[in-house]
């Protein structure tokens, strides 16, 4: 049995699942929540975002339960005594297993099957060796190599597209239950798009996923598909770790934002006075500082902090992981700012409106009518302004790493890869594929987020009057 | 209006201290001078001896608040607070914290003109490309060229200004050999330096910005006086520039100015990337070099001149808009 090691962000991963849940039944169980989100998936950009931002959730989740593996135990040692391996893993880790053991030496360029540095040979000849895990089953490269690619290539596609083909073909069944309705009756109807929610585009990028995965899994059986890096790492490894850093981010550092921003904010809408001048000279204060310095302020801080104790970390994993947790909470302690102005101006409103005088009238105690009077009012803004941080905390991580306040060196980023990739660019022949690998990643990621918060956003906000273009086409005059 | 002005500088001279007081308290009272020397010293060459040595030329030998062996006035301004937070106001930054680095005021003086140089370009740059491209997409509003564009948007701020940068280095000063990758130089001679960085800066917000301003431009032809222009039978395109872009100019105003700190304090990264010895990159050289007194100085700058573009803001919303009087 392996040890399980709970880390920071690991244990914020796991109760935000639980809270997202716990979400989850609230919108079942309040008719106009659910009608707001059914407003929201019914966007087919922001169904299609889901499904991507689940895949990069579940990628997340996997990456979130970590462990440290039983040692075979020595010979001679007691019966009794058990001993743990000191490096720690993930799941994720262990499911990707052969790419962490395929390590070359350097560089090596994408499906290649030799290295990106030559040696000279016996015969004194400058050529690049033979990697010692990429395409090493082929005998002679030069004839064999684009078929093996061509076969793995297909194989893994077909894999993929089955796999994701078999997760659709759930879906009508779920959606038959309790109809009614046949199995076919259901899948016509959700392709044709005669159902509320527009589920042809869900299942086309799941079928997209799967392909692309398919593939990328396919070529990985026996090359490094997006290459290595300088130390002979694969390169797909380290753009699936980022991912977790990216999440991790984007959503602890919102979620960070949120007491202060919620609690002041309010309190400051509804005693205004005093308590309102206090908190916006509070808030005024923060956003007059400019946000990349207070944040470099901050986390030089915690440095110092982590390097005057390193007795409390026993693992470097350990380590770099209280950076990241806490430069989630600088990032939430320095950027509430925004949503605690918007959220003030909203209460004030608010508690001038019926039935918060109503409240009072009743004698209902101030605190009961923040808590359940003002707040279940503005948890749209909470919402909404909680959604759109994501993306921009992620294209902010690769900032923050450049400029060298971001997450650990060790722990593998988009923004640390980014950092690399300024170096590998200006080198000859180019190395571009850590940098695209990180690209297509992360505006994949960005992308999907920004689509799905522009829905939650339309859906939630009364105000936002719907700017999105219309093709009007002409009718042709009959 | 110079009530007003008055007023607001006055409440910005409170922020200040409120800026102050937390930077102040965050360098020096969550961390002691001592682990600040031992952190600059670096290595295993601390000794006390030395940590000594660089507390004293540094003038962080001293009591923090209050020191008891002075007398007079000299009791509060012989003490770090007084040197190093409240000499802030007076524009005396002192001596940064590692050794090769010099006085702190000469350096922001000088840098500060470099960043202009910059910052100036991109902001207008800026503001026209963004507001021209919201203007195209408004002008062919609900048809395939729109949708187009607006998809453009959503996918360029989809992408890290870092990945702008280094395809843009990439491209054109290594590949197509247009420009220097980076560096910077006096005179004429600056345009070449400083035309990448400022196009690729345009860029990079280009998707951000025009997304914004097309949903400003199309709120404002929603309006009743968009209606009557057009009944008066107007051209569109007078419509557009003449009534459409005047009343859309205060919301730009707004969102643009949140921009402005960032001209003088220089794009940070920009800077940086680019090799242009401006206030930005000073910034951030100082971060990895973990140099807290310029950092603390940088934090200070930029607080004063958030608070200034702030109240230049407001009096240029009473220049856009007749109808705002500021009282």
């Amino acid at each position: 049995m392996p040890k399980l090691v709970l880390l920071w962000t690991d244990a914020a991963v796991w109760l935000l699942v639980i809270a997202m849940g716990v979400y989850a039944v609230h919108v079942r169980r309040t008719p106009n929540l659910a009608a707001n989100w059914r407003k929201v998936f019914g966007d087919a950009p922001a169904l299609a975002s889901a499904v991507v931002l689940l895949a990069c959730l579940l990628i997340t989740l996997a990456d979130s339960v970590h462990y440290r593996p039983l040692l075979p135990s020595a010979v001679g040692a007691n019966a009794g005594s058990v001993a743990y391996d000191t490096r720690t893993k993930s799941l994720l880790d262990a499911a990707l297993s052969g790419l962490i053991d395929s390590r070359e030496v350097t560089y090596s360029r994408p499906l290649s099957t030799v290295s990106y540095t030559k040696e000279s040979n016996e015969a004194g000849e400058r050529v690049a060796p033979r990697l010692l895990h990429g395409g090493t089953h082929l005998r002679d490269p030069a004839s064999q190599w684009a078929g093996d690619v061509m076969q793995r290539a297909g194989l893994g596609l077909l894999a993929g597209l089955l796999g994701a083909a078999a997760l659709a073909a759930l879906l009508p069944s779920l959606l038959a239950r309790g109809t009614g309705r046949g199995w076919g009756d259901c899948a016509r109807a959700a392709w044709r798009g005669e159902m509320a929610i527009p589920w042809r585009a869900a299942i086309i990028t799941l079928l997209a996923l799967g392909a692309f995965t398919g593939t990328i899994g396919g070529l990985a059986t026996a090359y490094h598909v997006f290459g290595t890096d300088i130390t002979g790492n694969d390169v797909l490894y380290q753009t699936l770790k980022s991912i977790r850093t990216a999440v991790v981010i984007g959503s602890l550092a919102t979620l960070a934002t949120l007491p202060l921003a919620v609690v002041l904010g309010i309190m400051a809408g509804y005693f205004r006075g005093w308590v309102d001048e206090a908190i916006q000279y509070l808030y005024t204060v923060l956003s007059s500082i400019p946000n990349i310095l207070l944040i470099a302020a901050l986390v030089l801080m915690t440095q110092v902090f982590i390097d005057k104790h390193p007795e409390m970390f026993e693992t470097s994993l350990e380590r770099s992981d209280i950076k990241l947790f806490l430069l989630c909470v600088v990032l939430g302690a320095t950027g509430w700012a925004g949503l605690c102005r918007l959220l003030r101006a909203e209460t004030l409103k608010l508690r001038e409106l019926d039935f918060v005088q109503a409240a009072q009238a009743f004698g209902v105690s101030r605190t009961r009518i923040m808590t359940r009077h003002v707040f279940p009012n503005v948890a749209h803004l909470m919402l909404i302004v909680t959604v759109l941080e994501f993306s921009s905390l992620i294209l902010y991580e690769a900032v923050l790493s450049y400029v060298g306040v971001g997450v650990d060196p060790s722990m593998n980023s988009f923004g640390g890869m980014i950092n690399l990739a300024r170096n590998e660019m200006n080198r000859d022949p180019v190395i571009w594929w850590p940098f695209a690998a990180a690209f297509v990643f992360m505006v994949t990621l960005v992308l999907a987020a920004n689509l799905f918060a522009d829905g939650v956003r339309d859906a939630f906000d009364p105000r936002s009057r719907v700017f999105r273009p219309r093709v009007i086409l002409k009718k042709k005059p009959a | 209006m110079l009530n007003y002005v008055l007023r607001r500088s006055l409440y910005g001279v409170l922020i200040l201290v409120g800026v102050n007081l937390a930077t102040f308290f965050l360098f020096f009272t969550v961390n002691t001078p001592d682990d600040m020397a031992r952190l600059n010293i670096g290595g295993k060459r601390v000794t006390p001896e030395l940590i000594a040595k660089w507390k004293e030329e540094r003038g962080y030998d001293k009591p923090l608040y209050l020191n008891e062996a002075r007398q007079g006035s000299e009791k509060f301004t012989e003490t770090i607070f007084w040197e190093r937070s409240v000499s802030l106001f007076s524009f005396r930054f002192g001596r940064a914290d590692s050794e090769s680095a010099g006085d702190i005021g000469t350096e922001v003086a000088r840098r500060m003109w470099v960043s202009l140089q910059l910052a100036v370009p991109i902001f207008i740059l800026q503001i026209i490309a963004s507001v021209s491209f919201a203007l195209l997409l408004v002008m062919f509003r609900h048809t395939r060229l729109d949708l187009a564009g607006v998809v453009l948007c959503v996918v360029m701020l989809s992408i890290s200004a870092l990945f702008y940068i280094i395809v843009g280095q990439f491209l054109f000063a290594r590949v197509f050999r247009l420009t220097p990758a980076s560096g910077y130089a006096q005179g004429l001679d600056l345009i070449r330096f400083l035309v990448l960085p400022v196009a690729l800066s345009a860029i990079a917000r280009l998707g951000t910005e025009a997304r914004l301003y097309r949903a400003m431009f199309l709120e404002e032809i929603g309006k009743d006086y968009v209606r009557t222009a057009r009944a008066k039978g107007l051209a569109e395109t007078v419509v557009l520039y003449r009534h459409v872009l005047r009343n859309a100019l205060i919301p730009i105003v707004t969102s643009a100015g949140g921009y402005l700190p960032y001209v003088f304090l220089g794009s940070l990264v920009f800077e940086s990337f680019f090799g242009i010895p401006g206030l930005g990159a000073y910034a951030i050289e100082a971060i990895s070099r973990q140099d807290f007194a310029i950092v603390r100085t940088m934090v200070f700058v930029g607080s004063v001149l958030f608070i200034a573009s702030y109240i230049l803001i407001d009096i240029i919303y009473t220049w856009v808009d007749p109808r705002v009087r500021l009282g």
